[in-house]
Order: structure tokens, then sequence, then C-alpha cells
């Protein structure tokens, strides 16, 4: 037990001499999240959009005001004919062009039909989507205040309510995801790093000729670790509360548990990445490539997995980060209860048995 | 009763295709500071980290203080102390957390120990809070013997401590290793320098995974009495080569600044090479009959040896 804490000292010892190791550990997670909060914003706001406007009436100039005053939308310029629109758009000047047409209100009154182009620039498919569907909501609203004096014979109103996250705030969307991200980083990389650094040192080699059994080392190499990472989880969770105005609905407690969860799983990811390798670089490299981009594109926060084609929906579900950006989301987004994650759980428990049996197994008792 | 046993080990790497250590047999008796020199890749590294559990064997035995190196590996851990040939201790902890850990690490503490590294620990001490990876070569050696030292071992296995070190420090050292002897530890101690291996109660010259020659140190030299000359003359670069024409010249090799040189017959030997050199065309010759030392041993058994 002596032994074990000495170990757990000497760890904290190299990690908190190490400045590089500090910056990555601490400096990572609060740069990400002032990052996706204020830089990576996924919501579009002061897209600029340019009018061509046949009609020059009172019903096509109330509505560029309206466009102009929203808060998605700037009127950045005025155009005269159809041939200026993919010049601006070349130009990369404007996101969308709202085109309306001659008669636009005497055709609006009178014959109740009248259509406006709306062009989006959609080299950027989401955005261009986004901005088009909050032009359609301002001409929608329009014609709404226009039926109110007029009684419609048949309509059907969709009233559409948005839960858990009515000001589609991104921060819900980010705040699991950053998360997920950093602790698969840095449970990974960080662990099977400091293990191969002992490799390569020779120091493991003096290890090895010691009483020390190899299941002790190991484990008091994962201590640590799992302490800083918990840490960083502490960190996201103070700076999305109290930064981000990002609430927790879930229970705090079942969050911080589900998280250590996590964090086992991925330093057990960590110690069996050291047992197979042998140089630092090699390990940084594995934990890079072969966990965070997994991580980043099959745990449904950058891309939904129910967009994917069946084969990588089956790789999903091998990727832990799926399971627990899953979990974070239903306990900080929706405020479930256990109950509600007891499958996630369960599956990540699974797999971080199945990883640290084997990283012991693997672990070697002699150089070779 | 030896304390280290070694029995027809084998060692190949790479699939066989590197013999490491070819058959290797020996024993050392307790006690002993036994030397294994030889140059770099001769298989002493690997001899090291047979014994001390961390390779497997491919063929042969080896006991250390009688527990088998592959089945008792456990128990040979507890009772060896070992420095790797690389410098191997945490170069981001100080002295003394480096020699606290490694004193936890075999249940044990620095102060019950201390008696044992007193010596050694003394001389490091006014630095004990600076970190090892900013001490001198030297330094660095004497921390790792206080590590390897600090649970009383039985046997010490120590790889080349000595390479890279000043002058000075190494003769410190070896009269570390004798001071530890008198406590009764059993010192296994590699060296590629030749002349470390009057400081060993018995050496063994290995050379491309096999022993040429184990003995005490004169022993070796006494059986190999040669007919050995020094030899120079103002022009160095023409001595080597026309050193090496006549059939009567057995070997000849650059040594410091002469040439030496062994001849198969016995008799007269000096003057045939003042006879020789002068008709070449020699001028300054010297020529002296002198006694071989383990380097001349050396050279001569690996020679015999291609």
């Amino acid at each position: 037990m002596k032994t074990f804490f000495a170990f757990i000292q000497k760890e904290f010892r190299h990690v908190l001499r190490d400045k590089r190791s500090l910056v990555i550990l601490f400096g990572l997670p609060v740069v990400m999240m002032i990052l996706f909060g204020f830089a990576l914003s996924s919501e579009v706001k002061n897209s600029n959009v340019a009018i061509l406007d046949y009609a020059q009436d009172d019903a096509s100039r109330l509505l560029i005001d309206r466009i102009d005053q929203s808060q998605y939308f700037s009127v950045h310029q005025k155009l005269h004919s159809e041939a200026e629109i993919e010049q601006v758009f070349r130009k990369g000047q404007v996101r969308l062009v709202v085109i309306f047409p001659q008669h636009f209100q005497q055709d609006l009154l009178h014959s109740n039909h009248v259509q406006v182009r709306l062009v989006g620039d959609a080299s950027d498919p989401n955005t261009s989507n986004i901005v088009i569907n909050y032009a359609s909501s301002i001409f929608r609203d329009y014609l709404n205040e226009l039926s109110n004096n007029k009684k419609l014979p048949y309509s059907i109103e969709t009233e559409t309510r948005m839960l858990y996250n009515p000001q589609l705030k991104s921060s819900y969307n980010f705040v699991p995801g950053v998360m997920t991200l950093i602790l698969m980083l840095l449970g990974a990389m960080m662990t099977s790093v400091s293990i191969v650094k002992e490799k390569e040192m020779g120091t493991m080699e003096i290890l090895l000729v010691s009483p020390m059994r190899p299941l002790l080392v190991v484990l008091s190499k994962a201590i640590p670790y799992m302490v800083l990472c918990f840490i960083d989880v502490v960190i996201i969770l103070l700076l999305a509360v109290f930064l981000l105005d990002m609430p927790i609905r879930g229970s705090l407690f079942l969050l911080l548990a589900e998280s250590l969860l996590f964090i086992l799983t991925t330093l057990s990811l960590g110690l069996l990445v050291s047992s197979v390798v042998d140089s630092q670089q090699t390990a940084m490299f594995l934990s890079l490539v072969g966990f965070l981009m997994p991580a980043l594109v099959f745990s449904g926060f950058m891309f939904p997995i129910e967009n994917m084609p069946l084969p990588l929906r089956i790789m999903s579900n091998i990727v832990p980060t799926k399971w627990y950006y899953s979990i974070v989301r239903a306990i900080m987004v929706k405020g479930l209860g256990f109950s509600y994650v007891l499958k996630q759980t369960l599956i990540l428990v699974g797999m971080t048995v199945f990883f640290l049996g084997i990283a012991i197994r693997k672990f070697k008792i002699r150089l070779a | 009763m030896a304390t280290v046993h070694v029995e027809n080990i084998k060692k190949t790497y790479d699939k066989g295709s590197v013999l490491a250590l070819d058959n290797v047999s020996f024993d050392v008796k307790s006690g002993e500071l036994f030397g294994l020199i030889g140059p770099d890749g001769a298989g002493k590294t690997s001899l090291f980290r047979i014994l001390t559990t961390l390779l497997l064997p491919d063929g042969g035995h080896a006991q250390v203080a009688g527990l088998d190196v592959v089945n008792d590996l456990w128990k040979i851990r507890r009772i060896v102390g070992y420095m790797p040939g690389k410098f191997s201790l945490y170069q981001d902890l100080s002295i003394e957390e480096n020699l606290q850990f490694f004193a936890t690490v075999f249940n044990t503490t620095v102060e019950k120990n201390y008696h044992l590294i007193e010596d050694i620990y003394v001389q490091i001490e006014p630095f004990k809070k600076r970190l090892a990876g900013k001490l001198s070569g030297g330094m660095k050696q004497k921390l790792a013997l206080c590590c390897a030292l600090i649970h009383e071992p039985k046997v010490l296995f120590l790889d080349e401590p000595t390479t890279g070190v000043d002058p000075v420090s190494r003769k410190e050292f070896w009269d570390m290793l004798d001071r530890l002897k008198t406590r009764g530890i059993t010192i296994v101690v590699s060296t590629p320098y030749m002349d470390e291996a009057s400081r060993c109660d018995r050496i063994a010259l290995i050379q491309k995974g096999k022993i040429l020659e184990l003995d005490t140190l004169t022993k070796i030299i006494g059986r190999h009495t040669q007919n050995l000359y020094a030899v120079n003359a103002d022009n160095r670069y023409q001595l080597m080569h026309d050193l090496r024409k006549p059939a009567e010249i057995e070997s000849s090799f650059a040594f410091g600044e002469e040439q030496h040189v062994t001849l198969r017959t016995p008799e007269n030997g000096k003057n045939y090479l003042i006879d020789y050199l002068t008709q070449t065309g020699h001028s300054d010759i010297t020529v002296r009959k002198i006694e071989p030392t383990i380097e001349d041993v050396f050279i001569k058994l690996m020679l015999e040896n291609q």
C-alpha cells in the first residue's frame, strides 16, 4: 500500500513538473470551451443579405425592413439585375439573396398568391439551410398578420416547440461534445504516453526488476490521471454553467459519477495502448488517430449518426464516446435520471472491463 | 557455492537471425567481484537482462542465488540490485525523491538501509534537492548505485556503470565497489574498458556472444605469454604497412603511440625486427620486449577467434 502511494505521489510530481502536460491538461479544456462558446458558434447571426426588388412597393419595403431589423440578417446591398446575384455570391459578400417579383403587393392582395425567391449559398449547406429557414419565417409571420384581417377558408397552423433547448443554443450540443472529446484525448493519451515514457527512459527496466507487481504499476499509473481528468470535468462544467449559462438539469452527482466511469474507460484504453506500443510518439499518434478521430466522427456531436450508412452506424456502437455523449446529453440537457442512461452505463462498464482486462493481461513482466 | 550459475545460455534476436549469446557458461562465487569484459555488442547487456529476469533465454539454464531466472522470477526480483547501462532514473525527480521512491518500491526505507549507501550518498547529498536530469555523469552513476543498493541486494548487477564517466569518477566508483564487496555482496559488473579488469577478482572476456577466457587477470595474462614487442619508427604509416608483410610476424596492431607486434619464433625477436625494419629503410627504430596487458591478450584472442 505504501508503495502504491509512493508511486502515485511520484506520478503527480511528473505531471506537475512538466509544463507541457500541464498546459494540455488544463489549458486545452478551457481553450476548447471558450472557442466553442464564443468563436465557433453554429448559430447564424447577422448574415448579410442582398435584395433584388422588382416591386418597389409598400409590402416589399416593409418586408425588407423587417429582414434588416431581425437579429439574423442585415441588408448588405440592393441589386438591380439578376446578373448581379451570381456576382455577390462569388465575392462571398452575402449568404442570401431575396428577390421580390414585380407587382408584389398587388398580386399578394388580389390573387392571394405570390412568389418570393430566396437564393442561398449552399457551398455551406448547413448555414444556408438555417438562413433560408429564418427568412421564410419572416415571410410566414407577415402572412399571418395579413390573414388575421381576413378569414381564410382552410388553414393548418403548425405550432412548433423546441423541447429542452427552446432557444436552440449551440452550447447544449457542444458542452457534452467537448467533455467527451477532452476526456477521450487526455485519458487515453496522457496515460499511454506516461507509461511508454518509462519504457523509453529505461525506468521500466528497473521497475520490472523490483518486487512491484504489474497490476500495481498499471493502477498507480491510472489513478493520478483519473484525478486530473476529473478536475477537467469540473472545470468544463463550471465554465458551462457560469460562463455559457448552460443549466445542468439532471443530477449533478449522477453526471459526475458517469464522467468518472467514462474516464476509467479512456484510461483503460490508454493502458491498452501502452502495453502494445514502445515509443511516446507512436502512443501519441495512436491516441490521436485511433481515438480522437472516431470520437469526433462517431459521437454524434458533429455529425448525426442517424444519417450515416448502416455499416458506419454499426461501427459507431463500438466507440465509447458515442455512449458517454448520449449520457451527458440525457443528464445535462434533458434532465433524465439513472434509469434512462442505464443501457449506456452498462455498455461503458463492459468496455472498461474488457479494455482493462486486455491491458493487464498484455502488460509485459519482461522486456520482450 | 556459486551465487550466479550460468549454463549454456543461448539468446538470439530477430527470430534467431542474430546470435547474441552462444552457449555461455560460467559461475560467480559468493562475495566475488566478477567482471564481464568485452566490446560493445559482445552480448553483455543480453546476459545481464537474462540474469535479472528481464529476458528469457532461448536455451540453457541460469540461477541467481540458487533461484532459477525463468521460474523464480519474483523471488529473484526481490534480492537483486540492477543498474542498467543507460541511466534509468527519473530525470524530473530530485536525488532524494528518486532514492525514496526506489526504497519504497522495494518495500524498505532510506533510513533503514542508510548504512549501505552512506559512503556513496554523502558525496551526492549536498545536491539532494537537484533534479537527477541535471546531475553530472559521475553523480548520476553514484545515485543509480545508491538506488540499486537501497534494498540490500544479495547480488548486484551493474551493466557498464562507468561508461561515459570521467576517469576520476571511474576510479572512485571502483573503490566503492571494493567497499561493497567487503559487505559480502556479490557483484557482477560489465565494462568495455580493459584497464578496469584489474579491479575485478575474476574476469570473463566476452566477444560476439562467446566467452573467450575466464579467470583472474594474472592467470589469463600468464596463460598467454607472447613474444610481444613494442615497436616504433619515424614513419608510422609505413611502419604499420611493413609490419604486416613478413610471415614471421604473427600479429601487429596499433597500441597507443606504438605498434605491438607478436612473432611466431620466440628467439631473437628484437634483433629480427630491427634488422627487418632497417632493411625496409626505417630510421629512429625502437624495439622493446614487453609483457602483455589484458588488452594484448584480448586482441590476440579476438584475432584467433575470427
